[in-house]
């Protein structure tokens, strides 16, 4: 029963990897940049459900929508400022540039939220399941974590391929000078990716510290760099990818953590993942890049 | 080409800005250039320098502190400073790196600190403590708790030491007879938590108690405890010992109770706070107990000073052990500098001197402790206070 | 052939220049030290320079001139860290000529780190991009964990290692232990300074320069370009990128033992994926492939942060202020148009060719 646990625990903590990997993934096969601010747009999701739901006392569901909002528009601003600049830069200026909006809005953070750390109270209503005569314990916030990801990653994937701006943004990730020439508008379609990516950091955010609910501006760091891991791990720029790296990443952890040693943890997960990027060098889903001299 | 060019131009304007930074410094510190001896005294005021972490991951802590700090200095200049003389404080921020803590030392030493509160996290103050050594000056760090933060004979402390807090909780426990099969969650990149559990583990086992499970995690993996907490389970584990901060502990309580993980939970001062927390489910800390020196909701004359005055300047968030480590490092200053006669005309090192002397000859009764001494070695001797929570705040057990 | 020469010969003045300014900085500043009783900030701040001077230039090699995104390079400035330190606090005694031990020490610290380099290489130099700088991130965090958990001591028997607790160390009574966890290595000798450092960074950067301007650097270089056509002619890739790999993990190896001795207490915090992104954007605001750029920006962006103090509170936020409207001011096509306009070499450049006229 304890294999259940490690592993019910292991895709709850993967599919919150898996949201934010999403938010990756998007901006990358599009944008072509690692956006190391993206787990920091997460936090500033979280304050901002924090501040709507604990400090004013507005209703769950109007926090998540406010965080969702707030997340969205804080995506397109810094896109417009601080990355269209960019655009014509070397990917690593972009990088760099990421990093800076970082640290800039943990420091905000830290300026506006003081530095405590904050009691988040779950924006989840779902009573927790009890299995097995109540050997294992799913919470409510792992169904929702769980359903909640797989319904974004369907919902990204339909729209991606079957609506228009959708397949304007698989066209500008193909070729953002032939796409230009065919008449798409290159830079909202990049304005629109960093707010859908941005939203979904949002979410992510929500359920996030509705399962941890421990909130500080540091908060979004770590998982954002393990959800960038995730992203890699599963091939970047691919949907489905980011989902299962995710869900893999978190579930690898939780059973090196239970089954071998929790103070090698880091080690362990991480040399898997050495191990396995070895033998498939672009991810698990990463397209094969065919190189033309 | 062009670009190193801007980029020289740069150097230049830093170059400039750090000269004017220094002369500005050199500015206000008045006479403390003229005499040729760079560790002279500025005159009229006595200057306290501290540094810790005030950005990043440990944030919290170094904010504390420097409001403790702060609002000592405070009450003591209204009330007509040292022996005569007004005091003032700064602390600058050293992000918890030892790197980042020998630059703060030595701003603070270009500001002509006359003494210091160290740093607030163990590893920075070693190195911040290894330059105070080469120039004899004093250090009494408000709480950083490795042994080797005070090997110089210049370095006293107010909190309690790691392996001090480790062999008092086993101690404890057994003692008691809180529980015999024990398991432990620790950070083991952290060396405050590290180093306490590595005491608990060896006195445990003098002690008669069984280390059932050893859990860990590192800053790297502080959100998902749901795997040591699953094996604990299975463990049989009566008593969880958790030597580690509040953050990581509000975490940790809430996914025990998820996965109905039913044992008593033990902790050391680092958990001190949790029932500050805002928003927090204090339910969720109920019956925890820990060993303590500060309680914040004690009822001593002392302390409610300390905490009213705290909460109406600067609020709850940084309501915490450290506050009080640091609200008492500079009353315990206070004490030390009377008894030894200092006065602002003497040099740093002159300071120091006395102050060893006097800190090995002073009782002091502050918040965090009563009729505390010092022992040349720079160790405190205090009580601390196991306190449970019950109902939201702490009792004396 | 000509136009080959030329290029040449632009190459040596650019390396000239950079000697020079390396040498010029450090004269200047040791004026300043000698003329200045106070300013112990600046004088602080000086090794911690030269370190992360040398991270930059060494990380160049493996970024601008490899083209490989590394994000672990702190990871190898962790192992020549402690070997360094341990060496050090292992033989206090026992050396007692102290330039003599930390020289031992350098040499030590980086060839470990060179081996390391070398044994991480050979998997991850397969990889490309993107997952090139998460297998590095990876290595870089895998050190770090395992380090964090090392346990060393030494008695009349010898060392003792564990990777649990300085208990399991079992060590006899006059044991003392060396390296402990997560607390790290204290006491450390202070052996370096700002000499010392000077010395080794342009010991880096005359190696670096002549790499750079060497076959092999040229071989890599190439494979930076276009791999493809560079395998075609017959440059074994493997064999170049694990070189210059190598040479950039000894030197990082080299600025971890330059930092460990000038600090009394080491452990592994620093040393994370953080202090990794750190030294990038050095490279990359310095311009990527520009040795003196690397240099220039570590020297600004790590002085950048102390000099803001005075602003207290708001200091981190400014930095990354600064730090966003370099990169778009850098990239900036107008500004790089003023700065060509402005640009005293150019201005020079512009002047001669005017005298020679129709020439060219």
């Amino acid at each position: 029963m304890s294999f259940l646990s490690y592993l019910v625990s292991g895709i709850s903590l993967g599919s919150i990897y898996a949201l934010i990997a999403l938010g990756y993934t998007m901006v990358y096969g599009i944008a072509k940049m690692l956006n190391f601010a993206h787990g920091d747009v997460i936090m500033v999701g979280a304050y901002a459900i924090y501040t709507i739901c604990i400090t004013w006392g507005l209703p769950p569901l109007v926090g998540v929508l406010g965080s969702i909002v707030i997340c969205a528009v804080l995506g397109v601003v810094i896109e417009k400022v601080a990355y269209k600049p960019l655009r014509k830069a070397s990917s690593l200026a972009v990088l760099i540039t990421a990093i800076g909006v970082s640290y800039l809005l943990q420091n905000a953070a830290l300026l506006i939220f003081k530095s405590d750390t904050k009691s988040f109270t779950s924006v989840v209503n779902i009573p927790s399941l009890d299995l097995f005569d109540n050997q294992l314990h799913i919470q409510g916030e792992t169904i929702a974590t769980i359903v909640v990801s797989v319904i974004i990653m369907i919902a990204l994937n339909l729209f991606i391929n079957k609506t228009k701006p959708g397949r304007a943004m698989l066209a500008v990730s193909e070729d953002k000078g032939a796409a230009q020439l065919m008449g798409i508008n290159v830079n909202s379609t990049i304005s629109l990716t960093f707010l859908i990516g941005s939203a979904l950091a949002a979410v992510a955010g929500a359920l996030l510290c509705s399962s941890y609910p421990a909130l500080s501006p540091t908060t979004g760091a770590m998982p954002g760099i393990k959800a960038f891991t995730a992203a890699v791990f599963g091939g970047i720029g691919s949907i489905p990818g980011a989902m299962i790296g995710g869900v893999l990443l978190g579930v690898i952890e939780n059973l090196s953590k239970g089954y071998i040693s929790t103070q090698f943890s880091d080690a362990i997960v991480f040399g898997v993942l050495i191990i396995i990027l070895l033998f498939k060098p672009t991810g698990l889903l990463g397209k094969k890049i065919n190189e033309k001299v | 080409m062009k670009l190193k060019k801007i980029m020289a131009s740069f150097l230049a304007a830093a170059a400039a800005i750090t000269c004017l930074t220094a002369c500005k410094t050199d500015g206000d510190s008045g006479s403390g250039d003229n005499s040729g001896d760079n560790s002279t005294t500025s005159g009229a005021t006595l200057r306290i320098g501290g540094s810790g972490p005030l950005t990043g991951d440990y944030a919290l802590y170094g904010n504390g502190v420097k409001n403790g700090a702060q609002l000592a200095v405070d009450e003591i200049n209204a009330a007509g400073g040292i022996n005569g003389v007004t005091i003032e404080f700064r602390m600058e921020d050293d992000e918890a790196a030892e790197e980042k803590a020998v630059n703060a030392y030595n701003v603070l030493k270009d500001w002509d600190m006359d003494l210091s509160i160290g740093t607030v996290t163990s590893g920075a103050c070693i190195a911040f403590g290894a330059e105070a050594a080469k120039d004899n000056m004093f250090l009494l760090t408000p709480s950083s708790t490795a042994v080797e933060c005070i090997a110089a004979d210049n370095a006293f402390r107010v909190c309690f030491s790691d392996p001090n807090q480790g062999v008092a909780s086993a101690d404890y426990i057994a003692d008691q007879s809180l529980a015999t099969k024990i398991a432990a969650i620790y950070q083991s990149d952290n060396a405050y938590s590290a180093g306490i559990f590595d005491k608990f583990k060896s006195e445990a086992g003098n002690k008669g108690l069984e280390i059932v499970s050893e859990q860990s995690f590192t800053s790297d993996n502080a959100t998902d405890f749901s795997a040591q907490i699953q094996s604990i389970k299975d463990s049989g584990a009566e008593l969880l010992f958790l030597p580690i901060y509040y953050s990581e502990a509000s975490l940790i309580l809430q996914q025990a109770k998820n996965a109905g993980l039913d044992v008593k939970v033990f902790g050391c001062d680092g958990l001190d706070g949790i029932l500050n927390m805002k928003n927090f489910d204090v339910s969720l800390a109920e019956g925890v107990m820990l060993l303590t020196p500060f309680a914040a909701d004690a009822t001593d004359e002392a302390t409610v000073h300390f905490v009213t005055e705290y909460r109406a300047k600067y609020g709850d968030e940084t309501m915490n052990q450290f506050a009080a480590d640091a609200y008492d490092a500079i009353y315990i200053i206070k004490a030390a500098a009377e008894k030894a006669g200092i006065n602002a005309d003497m040099s740093a090192s002159d300071i120091c001197n006395a102050l060893k002397t006097a800190m090995t000859e002073i009782t002091v009764d502050g918040v965090t402790g009563t009729s505390i001494t010092w022992a040349a070695d720079g160790e405190p001797s205090k009580e601390p206070k196991a306190v449970v929570i019950n109902d939201g705040s702490y009792k004396a057990m | 052939m000509q136009k080959e020469k030329r290029q040449l010969k632009a190459a040596t003045k650019s390396n000239i220049i950079t000697y020079a300014m390396l040498i010029a900085a450090f004269i200047i500043v040791s004026i300043i030290c000698a003329t200045n009783d106070k300013m112990y900030q600046f004088k602080g701040m000086l090794v911690p320079l030269c370190i992360y001077s040398i991270m930059a230039v060494s990380l160049n090699l493996v970024v601008g001139i490899l083209g490989d995104l590394s994000l672990g390079h702190a990871g190898f400035m962790c192992i020549g860290a402690y070997v360094g330190a341990f060496f050090s606090v292992l033989l206090k005694d026992n050396i007692p000529l102290d330039w003599l031990r930390f020289v031992i020490s350098l040499v030590l610290g980086g060839v470990t780190a060179g081996i390391f380099g070398f044994l991480i290489g050979i998997p991850v130099l397969r990889l490309r991009g993107d997952y090139l700088a998460i297998v590095t991130l990876a290595f870089g965090e895998i050190i770090k964990n395992i380090v964090n958990l090392l346990y060393v001591g030494v008695d009349g028997s010898g060392l003792h290692v564990s990777i649990k607790s300085a208990s399991d160390l079992n060590l006899a009574e006059d044991g003392t232990v060396i390296v402990k966890g997560a607390l790290g290595i204290t006491g450390t000798p202070n052996d370096s300074n700002f000499t010392v450092g000077f010395v080794l960074l342009l010991i880096t950067v005359f190696v670096s320069l002549n790499l750079i301007n060497s076959r092999t650097g040229r071989a890599v270089k190439s494979i930076r370009d276009n791999r493809i056509a560079a395998e075609t002619v017959g440059i074994s890739v493997t064999r170049y990128k694990l070189i210059v790999f190598m040479i950039s993990a000894f030197f990082a190896g080299i600025a971890g033992v330059l930092y460990s001795h000038n600090i009394s207490s080491l452990n592994t915090s620093i040393f994370g994926y953080n202090t990794s992104i750190l030294v990038l954007v050095y490279v990359v605001l310095g311009g990527i492939g520009s040795t003196r750029g690397s240099i220039i920006a570590a020297v600004i962006l790590y002085a950048l942060p102390e000099m803001l103090r005075d602003l207290r509170d708001y200091r981190m936020l400014i930095y990354a202020v600064v730090l966003i409207l370099l990169m778009i001011v850098n990239n900036n096509e107008k500004f790089n148009l003023f700065k060509e306009k402005i640009s005293i070499t150019r201005f020079i450049q512009n002047r001669r060719n005017g005298m020679k006229g129709a020439k060219s």
